[in-house]
């Protein structure tokens, strides 16, 4: 892995890709799936229990995380579980792609809305649309926001500007 | 005279655990805390927790807070808020402050789970408003619902300083950047990415050098650091910022413990000077027990165990409980051992070893 985690705080796509957690391509290809991005051992394992169909591994508390992607559907439950925001949904298996990420920032992006796509360093990638926002009791404030963009970036995209108040 | 079996002083997580333990052991708990809100730390952080499910890992701390209060009220544990302990007497009585009038409190057993403090720095202006620590802008917005500035620069890249930046763009502040010290970012990676995320620079091998303004803070003047951590001449930058939030590291509140004659002993990572302990969280003063971030600045998993740790030695010195209690101990004991684990939690297992290694009395 490179320094760029501890150095700047965010972490490089060629990190992700080269990680153990990252999906094969015959797993992109049928449809959508979590992309866990929790690289370093601290003691945390809600992700773990919040996983209904027993795709998250994590044995210990200090250990990281590991999917099974064949038992992972895909559904994004873990997202808001997940008090380091460090999971997200793509899914590649289509002409447009989808990113799915959470989201505690008020106002909230309304479904049809037209965004900015951004990196995990915060800088712009591409426009998306927005094309889903789930508000569920369950999340306990934590929303899930998934937009589309083309399929080539949905590795770079982990998030989108923020909407302004009044917008 | 007030009188207790066991007095507990602080109501965070390792107060509250130490006062659910010992109860539920059948020991008569008095608690009290300075704050009108019992919780601690607890009490302002709206963010969801780390640890594991038994330690309440996706709830929002607030939310555990409640929790533990209504556990202990429901135990029979007699809560007094309002109340700071202010003298440690020799004869073990305990001088409170409660709601202005001076009671006293006798006990058998002496719980100290007083928390830390938050660390300050020093540079040209650092008392003009809008300096302040990043725990104080924290209860402004989380308690109290004041946003203490629009414009914010963050010292520090711990955990508090990047859960705080992040709370404050929640609450619709603009963090212009964190600047960092060291080299790297020290907090959790998973807290750094959100806010890294949102677009939010941070600037590592930095420092703040100056506040500038006439009334309050108008403008940050920050610096890149040598590997001394002495300003680099010309690297000097300044951002337009009506606050500065330090957060810059905690120190145990161990002045209660210092009365009492309990050892310290010095362990950077753990926040400084602390007082010594064993693996039943009790001091070298045989009446009194130490957990929590006045034991070692840790989290709340390690605050909250240790407190039940601590509950239940002493709840068994007064003859509470049968044998299973040392299981229990022994299985607490090992969960803080996998607590600290991994990359983080490595050097404090390390130093909290060596205290109790060193501990006697
Ligand atoms: C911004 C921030 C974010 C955090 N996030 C996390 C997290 O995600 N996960 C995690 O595990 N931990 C987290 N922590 C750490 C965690 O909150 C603390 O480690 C934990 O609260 C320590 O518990 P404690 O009971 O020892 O002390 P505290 O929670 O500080 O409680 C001590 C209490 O004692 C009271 N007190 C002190 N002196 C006296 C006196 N003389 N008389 C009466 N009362 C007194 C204090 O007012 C306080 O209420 C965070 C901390 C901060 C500041
Ligand atoms: S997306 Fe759904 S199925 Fe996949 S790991 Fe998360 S909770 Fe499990
Ligand atoms: S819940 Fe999130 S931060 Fe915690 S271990 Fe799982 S993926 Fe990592």
């Amino acid at each position: 892995m490179s320094n760029s985690l501890i150095e700047k705080g965010y972490i490089e796509v060629e990190d992700v890709r080269n990680d153990s957690n990252y999906p094969s391509e015959e797993r992109f290809k049928t449809g959508a799936v979590a992309i866990i991005e929790c690289l370093q051992e601290i003691p945390c394992n809600p992700c773990k229990d919040a996983c209904p169909y027993g795709a998250i591994v994590l044995e210990g508390l200090t250990i990281r995380p590991q999917l099974i992607e064949d038992k992972c559907i895909g559904c994004g439950l873990c997202i808001a579980k997940c008090p380091g925001q460090a999971i997200f949904v793509v899914d590649k298996s289509k002409e447009e792609g989808s990113v799915t990420f959470p989201y505690e920032y008020l106002p909230l992006p309304e479904k049809g809305m037209s965004v900015t796509a951004v990196n995990r360093a915060g800088e712009p990638v591409c426009e998306a649309r927005v094309t889903k926002v789930v508000d569920s009791k369950k999340m306990n404030k934590t929303r899930l926001v998934t937009i589309a963009v083309p399929v080539e970036l949905v590795d770079e995209v982990r998030f989108m500007k923020r909407v302004e108040a009044g917008e | 005279m007030r009188k207790a079996e066991i007095l507990i002083i602080g109501a965070g997580p390792a107060g509250l655990g130490a006062a659910i333990e010992a109860a539920k052991l059948g020991a008569k708990v008095v608690l009290l805390d300075e704050n009108e809100k019992a919780g601690g730390q607890l009490f302002k952080q709206i963010h969801k927790f780390f640890g594991s499910k038994q330690h309440y890992a996706g709830v929002r701390g607030f939310q555990i807070g409640e929790d533990l209060l209504k556990e202990a009220s429901d135990l029979g544990v007699e809560v007094l808020l309002d109340a700071r302990a202010v003298g440690m007497m020799d004869d073990g009585t305990v001088a409170v402050l409660h709601k202005e009038e001076l009671i006293q409190i006798a006990a058998k057993k002496i719980v100290l789970a007083t928390g830390a403090r938050e660390n300050a720095i020093s540079f040209p202006g650092w008392t003009l408003p809008g300096v302040m620590t990043a725990g104080a802008a924290q209860t402004f917005s989380n308690v109290h619902g004041t946003l203490v500035g629009k414009n914010i620069l963050m010292v520090g890249t711990g955990n508090v300083g990047l859960i705080v930046s992040y709370q404050l763009m929640q609450a619709g502040a603009n963090v212009k950047g964190l600047v960092e010290v060291i080299p790297r970012v020290s907090g959790y990676g998973v807290h750094a990415g959100k806010i890294k995320r949102a677009g939010v620079p941070i600037w590592t091998s930095h420092t703040v050098i100056e506040a500038r303004g006439k009334d309050r803070v108008e403008e940050a003047v920050i610096a890149q650091v040598d590997e001394k951590f002495q300003p680099i001449a010309g690297t000097e930058r300044v951002i337009k910022v009506d606050t500065i939030l330090l957060a810059v590291g905690l120190t145990p509140k161990v002045e209660l413990a210092k009365m009492a004659g309990c050892a310290l002993t010095v362990e950077p990572t753990l926040g400084g000077h602390l007082p010594y302990h064993n693996d039943e969280m009790r001091s070298t003063n045989a009446n009194i027990y130490v957990c929590g971030d006045i034991a070692g600045v840790e989290e709340a998993n390690t605050a909250l165990d240790e407190g039940r740790l601590a509950g239940l030695s002493a709840a068994r010195e007064l003859g509470y409980g049968d044998d299973s209690v040392e299981e229990k101990k022994m299985e607490l004991n090992a969960g803080l051992c996998a607590l600290r684990m991994g990359t983080f939690g490595e050097k404090r297992l390390e130093c909290k070893e060596r205290i109790m290694k060193e501990w006697s009395w």
